[in-house]
């Protein structure tokens, strides 16, 4: 069987500004869902990976793994670094390692990117089914 | 149309208290001076994600009921815990914080902010190291050199640079933001030159971007008036509007704040790179640091978040305590929610203690790492847990989140967000800043009064006055125990 392409990377969490208006709008809003169930990186690792804008891609960690779309990053070039903003899609991948000072390590965090393309994006009820069996 | 001026944007740390409103109907249509997330905020509170009535889990679902019944499941949850968890209180007032506190103590469980998740480590640092600071005022009328290090303002806090620091019109400072209009002018002008050049004589252009190793700073042309210098790991819009911007590789700021402590005593570096930065690059930053005479560090969570975390504030607090012997500068975190410096201020007059402040034994406990709210759910020692005006389940790694989840769940917010759908009971509440006065701190520590616009939808009232009624529930409870 073919290798599926995976690539190393270092993800980073945090704020965007479309996820800041997202959550103002409510979180269950369709703005707040799109802002946070996508992963930036760099253009040159979608070419690596071979994932184009809004394809689908599986980002993994030690701590889990959740399949999000890919976005090619504004911000670029960042080679090896993905970013995905603050919110539950991030949180499924997130170290929560506190080092005993209480805050969990949400930025640079090792993981590993591979195409998804035949995997959906969940959407905010059916993920935290998934994750908490609740609600 | 009746307008309200000077409204206070209860959304972010900046706390910009020059919003205007235009109230139709009881209802707000028009939003001036606010950034795109104001707008949102005070546009959109009203939408279809706000929850109306207070709602109890029955047999697997939501379902509406009474404010007294609501009240009534919560005080019981609370009241039967042993070890519940009280968790929020950065988007609300410091009025309702207050009798938060108050009910932590009364049953005794941890207590703990947001902060825990954003700068706690720098509260942690500051206790350590301590903090040259001053407000806002001050750096916007006075400070010539801006600098911010892993932190975002332009997503974060949108209108942080224009009030009050680089774009700002300051008394002693004029806004940079015309040269950098020039600025960007000279750099397409310049840019499009480049490429009629390329067109003209190169046959293939080679838009290959460098890897970091070989570092380019950003374009640089010299301007007027204050200097703005932006640290971070991703090129952001911030670091586009910068003088100098330096991308310090990941989880390389400790090593990158430690090389211009070494600059700025003039000690020499034996390496040609720190943090993937040339140092050539850093001396020249180095330089720009030491030459001017007011200068600012504003820091955000790319330091509190990342390897290191509060050692990384150690560093910088003493960057600026080694600064301040050549010339002026203050430090100061970038607050995330618009009243979580509150939360912290009042945490700390009532227990002693800024935040994760431990109830169980009667008198107030710190231990951060222990006593901290992130820890406590890892260690699944809490048995319920009451949030409020905030979402854990968005915002905790999912580890501590499913172990808030699994117990009875009290959820106070205005929103559908994705903790309340989540909830035992969800009690929802007036916007306070919208539809409810209070106090908010501002992140350079200013309280600034928080207005009320229009009137919450019926039936719905503010945190401080359902955080009151259950308060008073549990004390009810207790004593008919203690009776009996
Ligand atoms: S910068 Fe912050 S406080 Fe100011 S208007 Fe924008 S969201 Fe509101």
């Amino acid at each position: 069987m073919e290798e599926k392409p995976k690539l190393k990377v270092t993800l980073l969490t945090g704020r965007t500004i479309e996820q800041g208006v997202g959550k103002e709008w409510g979180k269950s809003s369709k703005e707040y869902v799109e802002s946070v169930s996508v992963c930036y990186m760099d253009p040159e690792d979608m070419k690596r990976l071979g994932v184009k804008d809004g394809t689908n891609i599986q980002v993994s960690t030690a701590f889990g793994s959740v399949v999000v779309k890919a976005v090619k990053s504004l911000r670029a070039p960042h080679p090896g670094v993905v970013f995905i903003p603050y919110g539950p899609w991030a949180n499924v991948v997130v170290d929560p390692e506190t080092h005993s000072i209480g805050m969990p390590s949400f930025k640079g965090i090792p993981a590993t990117v591979e195409p998804a393309p035949d995997k959906p994006v969940l959407g905010l009820k059916e993920l935290l089914k998934t994750v908490f069996r609740k609600g | 149309m009746p307008v309200v001026k000077a409204v206070t944007c209860p959304v972010c740390g900046s706390l910009c208290d020059d919003i205007e409103l235009t109230v139709e109907n009881g209802r707000i249509v028009k939003v001036k001076n606010g950034c795109a997330m104001c707008e949102a905020k005070f546009l959109g509170y009203c939408g279809e994600h706000r929850v109306l009535k207070p709602m109890i889990r029955k047999n697997g679902g939501l379902v509406k009921t009474t404010l007294k019944e609501a009240v009534r499941r919560a005080a019981e949850i609370l009241a039967e815990a042993n070890y519940p968890v009280l968790y929020g209180w950065s988007s609300t007032s410091c009025e309702a914080i207050s009798v938060g506190i108050e009910l932590a103590e009364e049953v005794g469980g941890v207590i703990d902010n947001t902060s825990v998740v954003c700068h706690g480590p720098s509260i942690l640092s500051i206790q350590n190291v301590g903090i040259p600071s001053c407000t806002l005022g001050q750096i916007r009328h006075r400070a010539d050199l801006i600098v911010y290090w892993g932190s975002n303002p332009w997503s974060a806090h949108p209108r942080h640079i224009e009030r009050y620091t680089a774009f700002a019109e300051g008394r002693f400072e004029k806004s940079a933001w015309r040269s950098y209009v020039n600025k960007v002018k000279a750099l397409v002008g310049r840019k499009k030159l480049q490429s009629a050049i390329k067109r003209l004589f190169v046959k293939k252009p080679a838009p290959v971007p460098p890897p970091i190793s070989e570092y380019k700073p950003y374009p640089f042309i010299t301007k007027e008036g204050r200097k703005l210098i932006v640290i971070d790991v991703r090129r952001t819009k911030s670091a586009e509007i910068a003088d100098y911007f330096v991308q310090v590789e990941p989880n390389k700021d400790y090593e990158l704040l430690q090389a211009f402590r070494m600059l700025i005593r003039d000690q020499e570096l034996e390496v040609d790179r720190v943090a993937g930065v040339p140092v050539e690059y850093l001396e020249e930053v180095a330089d720009v640091m030491v030459s001017c005479d007011f200068g600012a560090l504003f820091f955000g969570l790319g330091l509190t978040m990342s390897s290191g975390k509060l050692r990384n504030i150690d560093a910088a607090l003493s960057l600026v305590r080694d600064l301040n012997m050549r010339t002026k500068f203050i430090i100061m975190p970038m607050r995330g929610h618009f009243n979580v410096t509150g939360a912290n201020i009042v945490f700390t007059w009532q227990t002693g203690y800024p935040y994760a402040v431990d109830f169980s034994l009667g008198y107030p406990r710190y231990n951060p790492g222990e006593t901290s709210v992130v820890d406590v759910l890892l260690r699944k020692e809490s048995d319920a847990a009451i949030i409020v005006a905030s979402d854990p389940v968005s915002s905790f790694p999912r580890k501590a989140a499913e172990h808030l989840v699994k117990n009875p769940l009290i959820v106070i917010d205005p929103h559908m967000n994705v903790t309340a759908q989540m909830a035992d009971v969800l009690i929802p509440s007036a916007f306070v800043g919208i539809e409810a006065s209070g106090t908010a701190y501002r992140m350079d520590h200013v309280p600034i009064p928080l207005k009320k616009v229009v009137n919450p939808p019926k039936g719905i009232h503010p945190d401080e006055e359902i955080l009151r009624r259950i308060l008073k529930e549990v004390r009810r409870i207790k004593k008919k125990e203690e009776a009996a």
